[in-house]
């Protein structure tokens, strides 16, 4: 709903093509439609409905962390600590489950309000750089987690908590239905309320959001916040679905991910422009991309490097916008 | 070179920097102070010769005695142009900076003087014209051509590196070696310590450079320019934030460069500074070149007349602006007021009201507080003292929220920087500040802001291909209706304008005055900062002059004319008689 | 020389209070500022200290010789990774590829070593260096934000590491008793060649960014790259080369790694860049540039290991307090650090 007007003449379609903006804002979707034919044609067994399914399981966790992600870099800032909180969420389970699924599944979230809070705060009220205060707790989150669950990894045998990581809803994993719905809801977080606008007005030019009155420090700490609880929500999927708790390896990388994945998906890193749904489509893209080179039996290396280049040149198409 | 005894270390009255600075911050005409006015005059002179045998002296220092004129053009500018999109900064613009002299460039906002400095200095290329130095036809492609040939430039912002020591900043980049090619601190430290001491500055290389004042920190870029052997020193405002004390040490400074044959051209707003150090003017004014001759032979009033275009001969009375030419009928009681605004540096004692319907002016140059006083209104700017009080309450802590909760609302003057919400839509910055009232339970409602936006939009005639167009498209004058749609969607009561039509096109500038008019008609109480003086004039009922952060008059009814704001501005004192001003005559 | 009357001399005022600052809390924020300004300089080394000579009484097994070799030699390899961080971070940058360099240079040292030292030695320096060379174009010539340049990398150096490695599949072996292996297993009176390597790369590192113009410049450009443009310093050009350092640093250390270990060992390094990023900062390195020093890494480096290491004797406790620790200590810099710059700020 924030889309410009159309500066591109209509008389000339292809001339577009050739403006960095353009791939900027729809680069993403092209690619994963691209990535969906390639398959389609030369991938045999890929554009099944199970292998989709897997695609869409494996990327969910990804989405969800990507979600805050993508609110923190629309207000200028990063939030590192996302795989750390992921860990503390999956060490707290097994404390509390003996208490019953849902104080769990309450202390889990709360971890990740806590970590998003703090992080929240030294970026508006101390005033540090986001990278710096998100920093600490990227260290000492995970260290932590580990503390909390002796350094252990743990069998989870919750059959409720199982179910969120193996059930499914019309054939549509509950995991994936999550992600979708917490997409939808984040979109008109940021599209449709007071609190989604300021973001996007305070990330766009923060002395004029703060001289319009806007509650910045306010809207600041509940960014992070928010993004905190998404990521501690996507490490109690993470958990059903491994069966187990290891807060050791859970969301490692994942805030690199998710940076790919917002980055990607066309969201500027200056601030100013959420793309919720270019966000989920960069995740999928990323993930896709590795499925096929695995598919084609091209090693994992390859897709790392593949996604090193594709974030270097979405974040240059970012930066050729920028400068104009 | 001297070796470090060769500067004796004088018998210090003040031996000891905090005893020295200590009473100073209470009074300035302490113990320490008389230090610097007595004794230096008489010095100033001999200090500056182990200065000068300390680094190169510069080669035409010995040629050229500050008493004989004219002296030789050390920098010329001739017929220089710079044109922006849309905006021709410096049109046809010719001066000559004179070996030795101290030379004032003065104007108002928009007159040209940055953009000549940064032609001079290399960040600016001109369009048309040439640069001469000595004589000699030069183009700078970067600013550091521009030092290497011998212009350097002390900004209001020092330009150095705070976290390094002194002796670091004065030789980063060509720093002394050993023969081992590493630094040779003891040497830098020693050249540091002889280099200040010819300014007359004593303090320890080794400290940090944001541990000293800011006056300091000028005196240390000073000595950088220097070493680097300047021959032309540009200094942009560089008294803006330095106490009476460190000022009277850079004047100081500025007499021992003269004498060293140095030409400098001297940027400032203050009348007083102007005439105690500088020796010609230069007035530019809208990009041209209006003046240059000897300060002497003009008196403030007649500067002022010249910096603001305003022939003292012809003041015409109105029919320029699209104000009414009655005032408005303001009410009894003050809307809003201010008192006692003090913030260090900034304001001193700032005392006003504002009446309902009524357009209250705030003149002053350029660097009088005119903002500073606008933002503390509106709390924007935390104070030191002061009270405000709106509709006959107190506000304490005043915030940006709070103000605006309050009814105030401030269109501030940097309209990029602080105003528009450059990738986001006309509509929702309209609705920006409003956006909470256009919602329920914190979800948008875009009924209501459609039908908000719609109305202002229809009102301020604001040119959009539709409302969901990026404000950073629309141009300067459509986006200014867009902040000014933002203020008027919360009905405030008081509205505060900070050059309301600054660099926004003729027919957007009428059509925000004539809304200026109606909306005081409409009972708002409207303040209105404005450096085009037929703006305040015709469009205030009432003005209140500032000078140096502090209220210096205050002109209602009849006397909100030309020739009476002309004269608070100066600081006018009767003119002398028969001194005609020199205002259309161009020297080249 | 002129004698006769010495020049007139005005004292430097000290830093003006502004009425802001002095309306609250003046005394108690100069208190405040000096504990800071000390818990920024020199907070890592007296920390270390304490922790030292506590434990060494607690702990018998704490303070003795064979002890200190092992945990200075397990600190050189992240020692030598942090000298380039500490260098990229007083430029205002960072430098997240380091630890993927650090494991690919291992892997490429290992592989290269079956040709001998030579060979060994500089396979990984180039290769490392060019990802480094790499990084500082993108910060300096294209503009980008160093976090997500170096992010990439990261992705890019572990993958490069893989595809050389059969994804991880094969690991190479340094042959025993050779001239390579020797450098990172030999010793000099109980202390390993790494140990000695690391101290000499410090002493070097430090004598660069003390006593040399580019070092002056690495302060300069972190410190207001405006100015450092003004007064015509190679700001792109050092950039550049800050990141080429860091790389090959990165990827030597690696390699000493590998020949410590027999092997280039392709799950090392993860992580690595924090450790490093935490050891600069709480050693008192501004994390936005312009300040900081090599022998307050060292200290930060030395902290952490023994914090780790003590963690290990104590045997109970579990060995993720470290981070945790670390964690703790970097919130309590960084919070420090800004205070001080705020209080910079208004002077």
């Amino acid at each position: 709903m924030t889309q410009a007007a159309i500066s591109t003449p209509a008389a000339r379609p292809w001339a577009r093509l050739r403006d960095p903006a353009w791939y900027q804002e729809y680069g993403v979707y092209l690619a994963v439609a691209v990535v969906l034919l390639f398959n389609a044609l030369f991938t045999e067994h890929f554009m099944t409905a199970d292998n989709l399914r897997t695609q869409l399981v494996q990327v969910a966790p990804i989405v969800i962390v990507a979600l805050g992600m993508a609110l923190v870099i629309g207000t200028e800032g990063v939030d590192l600590s996302v795989g750390s909180t992921m860990a503390l969420a999956t060490a707290l389970l097994p404390l509390y489950l003996g208490y019953g699924l849902v104080p769990a599944l309450v202390m889990a979230l709360l971890a990740g309000a806590v970590v998003g809070a703090i992080n929240g705060s030294l970026v508006s009220l101390v005033g540090l750089q986001p990278i710096v205060a998100t920093l600490a707790l990227f260290v000492g989150g995970r260290g932590l987690a580990l503390v909390m669950a002796d350094g252990q990894l743990k069998q989870i045998v919750n059959p409720d908590l199982l179910s969120l990581g193996t059930g499914s809803f019309l054939g549509i994993p509950l995991v994936v239905l999550i992600a979708a719905v917490l997409a939808a809801a984040v979109a008109f977080l940021v599209q449709r309320t007071t609190f989604g606008r300021q973001v996007v007005a305070i990330g766009g030019n923060r002395s004029a959001a703060a001289l319009a009155g806007l509650p910045v420090r306010r809207v600041l700490i509940g960014v992070y916040v928010l993004c905190g609880v998404l990521a501690a929500l996507a490490g109690i999927l993470a958990t059903a679905r491994l069966t187990a708790s290891d807060p050791s390896s859970l969301g490692t990388l994942m805030e690199l991910s998710a940076i790919t994945a917002v980055v990607v998906g066309g969201t500027p890193l200056n601030g100013g422009s959420i793309r919720v749904l270019g966000t989920v489509a960069g995740a999928l893209l990323m993930q896709l991309l590795r499925a096929t080179l695995v598919k084609h039996d091209l090693p994992d290396s390859t897709a790392q490097i593949a996604q090193a280049a594709i974030i270097i040149a979405a974040v240059y198409v970012a930066r050729e916008r920028r400068s104009r | 070179m001297a070796p470090p005894e060769a500067v004796p270390q004088p018998p210090q009255p003040a031996a000891d920097a905090k005893e020295a600075s200590a009473p100073a911050e209470v009074t300035e005409t302490s113990a320490p102070a008389e230090v610097t006015e007595t004794s230096a005059p008489a010095e100033v002179t001999e200090a500056s010769a182990p200065a000068a045998g300390v680094k190169k002296a510069p080669a035409p220092a010995a040629d050229v005695s500050p008493d004989s004129a004219p002296a030789a053009s050390v920098l010329e500018a001739r017929s220089v142009s710079k044109r922006f999109p849309g905006v021709v900064a410096l049109d046809d613009v010719s001066f000559t900076l004179r070996a030795g002299e101290t030379h004032a460039l003065v104007g108002e906002n928009g007159a040209g003087k940055s953009t000549l400095i940064k032609v001079l200095t290399g960040v600016y290329r001109p369009d048309e014209g040439e640069l001469r130095l000595a004589g000699e036809q030069i183009a700078f492609a970067r600013p550091f051509e521009a030092q290497q040939a011998g212009i350097s430039t002390i900004y209001q912002e020092v330009n150095l590196v705070p976290l390094m020591s002194v002796a670091r900043n004065i030789f980063l980049g060509r720093e002394p070696k050993n023969r081992f090619g590493l630094i040779d601190f003891s040497r830098m430290h020693r050249e540091t310590t002889e280099l200040l001491d010819g300014f007359g500055v004593r303090v320890d290389p080794k400290r940090p450079l944001h541990t000293l004042g800011i006056g300091t920190q000028q005196m240390v870029a000073l000595a950088r320019a220097v070493s680097v052997n300047a021959q032309v020193v540009i200094m942009d405002e560089p008294t803006s934030s330095l106490e009476p004390r460190e000022v009277e040490t850079l004047f100081r400074v500025i007499e021992d460069l003269r004498a060293r044959g140095i030409a400098v051209l001297y940027v400032s707003h203050r009348m007083d500074e102007l005439y105690r150090i500088c020796d010609r003017v230069t007035v530019l004014r809208d990009g041209r070149h209006i003046h240059t001759g000897d300060l002497a032979d003009l008196d403030r009033m007649q500067l002022v007349s010249m910096m603001l275009g305003r022939d003292m001969a012809e003041v015409r009375r109105d029919g320029v602006t699209s104000f009414g030419s009655e005032g408005h009928d303001a009410s009894r009681t003050p809307v809003l007021t201010a008192t006692g605004l003090s913030r260090d540096h900034q304001l001193h004692d700032i005392s006003l009201s504002l009446y309902a319907g009524e357009v209250l002016g705030l003149g002053g140059l350029l660097g009088s507080g005119r903002s500073e006083t606008a933002k503390a209104l509106a709390g924007a700017l935390s104070l030191d003292s002061g009270e405000l009080s709106i509709g006959g309450r107190t506000l304490r802590r005043l915030t940006s929220a709070g103000a605006i909760r309050a009814g105030i609302s401030l269109l501030p003057e940097d309209r990029k920087a602080e105003g528009i919400v450059p990738g986001l839509s006309v509509r929702e910055n309209i609705v920006l500040a409003a956006m909470p009232r256009l919602s329920r339970a914190g979800i948008v409602s875009r009924a209501k802001q459609d039908r908000i936006v719609d109305i202002f939009m229809k009102r301020l005639r604001i040119k959009a291909a539709s409302p969901e167009q990026k404000v950073g498209e629309l141009s300067g004058g459509n986006q200014q209706k867009v902040l000014l749609a933002r203020w008027l969607c919360l009905e405030p009561k008081v509205l505060l304008l900070d050059e309301p039509t600054r660099g926004i096109d003729v027919g957007a500038k009428a059509e925000v005055q004539s809304l200026i008019d109606d909306l005081a008609r409409e009972g708002l109480a409207v303040l209105l900062i404005s450096s085009d003086i037929e703006e305040l004039i015709e469009g205030a009922d009432r003005i209140v002059v500032l000078r140096g952060g502090a209220v210096a008059g205050e002109l209602s009814g009849d006397e909100v004319a030309e020739s009476h704001l002309l004269e608070v501005l100066a600081d006018h004192s009767p003119a002398p008689a028969g001194n005609a001003p020199a205002a259309k005559e161009d020297p080249r | 020389m002129n004698e006769t009357s010495p020049a007139p001399v005005v004292q430097a005022p000290v830093p003006r209070k502004t009425p802001a600052a002095a309306g609250g809390a003046t005394s108690s924020s100069a208190a405040g500022q000096r504990v800071a300004e000390l818990l920024q300089r020199q907070g890592a080394l007296v920390v270390l200290l304490t922790v030292v000579i506590v434990a060494s009484f607690v702990y018998p097994t704490f303070g003795t010789l064979d002890n200190a070799r092992g945990v200075t030699v397990q600190a050189s390899f992240g020692a030598v990774v942090a000298l380039g961080m500490t260098m990229v971070i007083i430029t205002g940058g960072i430098d997240l590829s380091v630890g993927s360099v650090f494991a690919l240079g291992g892997v490429l040292a290992a592989w290269a070593s079956q040709w001998g030292f030579l060979a060994a030695l500089f396979v990984p320096l180039v290769v490392c260096g060019a990802i480094g060379l790499l990084n500082g174009f993108l910060v300096a010539r294209a503009g980008m934000a160093p976090f997500i340049v170096t992010l990439a990398t990261l992705l890019g150096a572990r993958g490069l590491l893989l595809a050389i490695t059969d994804e991880g599949a094969t690991t190479y072996l340094i042959p025993k008793g050779s001239a390579f292996a020797e450098l990172g297993q030999g010793s000099i009176w109980g202390f390993g060649y790494p140990i000695l390597i690391a101290l000499a790369l410090f002493g070097i590192g430090g004598l660069v960014l003390q006593r040399t113009s580019f070092g002056q410049t690495l302060f300069a450009v972190g410190g207001s790259s405006d100015a450092a443009n003004l007064m015509g310093l190679p700001v792109a050009r050092t950039k550049m080369l800050v990141y080429t350092l860091s790389g090959l640093l990165a990827g030597f250390a690696g390699a000493l790694s590998a020949a410590r270990l027999s092997s280039g060992v392709t799950i090392v390094g993860v992580g690595m860049e924090l450790d490093a990023i935490s050891a600069v900062v709480i050693g008192g390195t501004l994390l936005i540039g312009g300040a900081g020093s090599i022998s307050g890494t060292l200290w930060g480096v030395l902290l952490l290991a023994v914090i780790q290491n003590l963690i290990n004797q104590i045997g109970e406790l579990n060995s993720s307090y470290q981070s945790v620790v670390s964690g703790g200590f970097l919130i309590v810099v960084v919070v420090a650090q800004r205070y001080l710059a705020r209080s910079r700020r208004t002077t």
